[in-house]
């Protein structure tokens, strides 16, 4: 997946829109940023979450992070895969690292989501 | 996520002489203890194996460097650690506390026994306080003291190849230092002071020279060591090999209400010697027994315990998490906590609050990691 034709959170998640389904998964960036990443805890199918709620925990030998919705929605699949292949959050970041599928409630919070160059600019400001 | 852009300094910290180093060479540099210090270069555990496997060094110049010179500094420092340095001979450097006279810990320090001085290494996050402690003790006016931290600069040369790369850089006789001996030695051309010590779990040597030689005896160590597979380690790996070597970290296992023998630092702490701050107090714990102990916790999962997270037997929190990671060498989850002694035999099964999910944990003994030979 190009990166380009996907939305970010302040937050660091990627969200890419398929009728009324949002995928979310994690940057390259906040990958980076974290490294020796050793856990992810998915969250569970049928839940509903709000943007800024926590739906995910990710773990670093360092920190753990939340893993925020940044729309509204229910939890329709998971990427069962991903705890056991963390690799994968560095090797394929925006497409096999998929993280969760969201079943919008409120698709115009897309619009509250940056472009990729936006989020750069962002990550720019804040990451250094 | 949030967290991850919060790695960044605020205006008023400290620079170590190589603090221009890691900001051009990819160093993650966080505020620790008041220092702009790198928590890694590359990943933390890349650096973590290199020293297990290779050699890397760190640059731990922000450690206090306390001078006490004059004929009654054995005897002042007598008064003030636990450790007994009436027996310390010349060259020797000794693990000791330093206590209140609750016998609350203050800091834990190395000490080491000069021809012509004392010196400690203390945490940076205790110089300042350490040093009221000590110009507030009886004595302090008849030795001559000095912070020797802002004008050198300190090097932490550890892992199996520390030798090794070391023995290329200066012609000294260092395979025939012992653990925990020092001496004053040219080193590049330079004064320096030479320890074979550390707070890795490997063989290792740490120096201590003046800070303007202190970027270029870094650099000439790291040129002589990439044929060996020299690194650059920072923070972050230094405290996931302390903690596989069970080395405890002053802020986490150690603070004002843990005493050194909870700690199971008893080694470090003499009865035999005359007065010091804390003796009475540690007298009594002693004959009261001991409530709590450190122990090492081997966890099911992958979430890491974090400090402070709860330690549950049959459902009742009985003690709390100093501190946990996940264990390159390992490959698993581990944390050290304080317990009580009921609990602490090896093999006992507990839980772990971590954020709400329990996890399984067993006792386990410490260290987690230790060096072969």
């Amino acid at each position: 997946m190009n990166p380009e034709q996907l939305r970010f959170a302040k937050t660091h998640e990627w969200v890419s829109v398929d009728g009324d389904v949002a995928t979310v998964g994690i940057s390259d960036f906040a990958v980076k940023l974290l490294t020796d990443i050793v856990f992810l805890a998915l969250p569970a199918i049928g839940k509903k979450f709000s943007p800024g709620q926590s739906m995910g925990e990710i773990e670093s030998v360092k920190a753990v992070s939340d893993v925020y919705a940044p729309v509204s929605g229910e939890i329709l699949e998971v990427n069962e895969q991903l705890p056991d292949n963390l690799g994968l959050l560095s090797d394929s970041p925006f497409e096999k690292a998929w993280v969760a599928k969201i079943r919008m409630s409120n698709p115009e919070q897309l619009n509250q989501l940056m472009s990729y160059s936006d989020y750069q600019k962002h990550c720019e400001n804040d990451g250094h | 996520m949030k967290d991850v852009t919060q790695l960044t300094t605020g205006p008023l910290v400290r620079k170590t002489p190589l603090n221009l180093w890691h900001h051009t060479h990819n160093g993650r540099m966080v505020d620790f203890a008041g220092w702009d210090m790198p928590v890694q270069y590359s990943s933390i555990v890349d650096e973590h194996s290199a020293i297990r496997n290779a050699v890397g060094l760190f640059d731990i110049s922000h450690m206090g460097r306390l001078q006490f010179r004059g004929d009654l500094s054995a005897e002042f420092l007598n008064g003030i650690l636990t450790n007994d340095t009436s027996k310390f001979r010349v060259g020797d450097v000794r693990y000791s506390l330093v206590c209140g006279k609750d016998g609350g810990i203050l800091d834990d320090v190395l000490v080491y026994r000069l021809p012509d001085r004392w010196e400690l290494v203390v945490n940076a996050s205790n110089r300042e306080k350490l040093i009221d402690w000590f110009s507030n003790s009886a004595g302090f006016a008849a030795i001559e003291f000095t912070d020797a931290t802002l004008h050198t600069g300190m090097i932490a040369v550890q892992g199996p190849r520390a030798l090794e790369l070391l023995g290329r850089v200066a012609s000294l006789p260092l395979e025939e230092m012992q653990y925990y001996t020092t001496a004053d030695v040219t080193l590049l051309d330079s004064p320096a002071l030479v320890s074979r010590t550390g707070y890795t779990g490997e063989d290792g040597f740490e120096i201590i020279v003046s800070a303007h030689e202190t970027e270029r005896i870094w650099q000439k160590i790291m040129e002589e060591g990439s044929p060996l597979g020299v690194i650059a380690a920072g923070l972050g790996c230094r405290d996931t090999l302390r903690l596989e070597a069970a080395m405890p970290l002053y802020g986490h296992e150690l603070n004002e209400t843990i005493d050194p023998l909870t700690a199971g630092l008893g080694f470090a702490v003499k009865f035999n010697k005359p007065e010091y701050t804390g003796k009475a107090a540690l007298e009594q714990i002693r004959s009261a027994g001991l409530r709590m102990a450190r122990v090492g916790l081997l966890l099911g999962g992958r979430r890491i315990a974090r400090e402070d997270s709860p330690v549950l037997v049959e459902g009742e929190p009985v003690g709390k998490v100093s501190s946990g990671t996940f264990s390159p060498t390992l490959q698993k989850v581990i944390a050290m906590a304080y317990i009580p002694h009921q609990f602490a035999a090896e093999g006992t099964k507990v839980e772990i609050n971590i954020r709400g999910a329990m996890v399984s944990a067993e006792v386990t003994g410490l260290p987690f990691y230790k060096r072969k030979s």
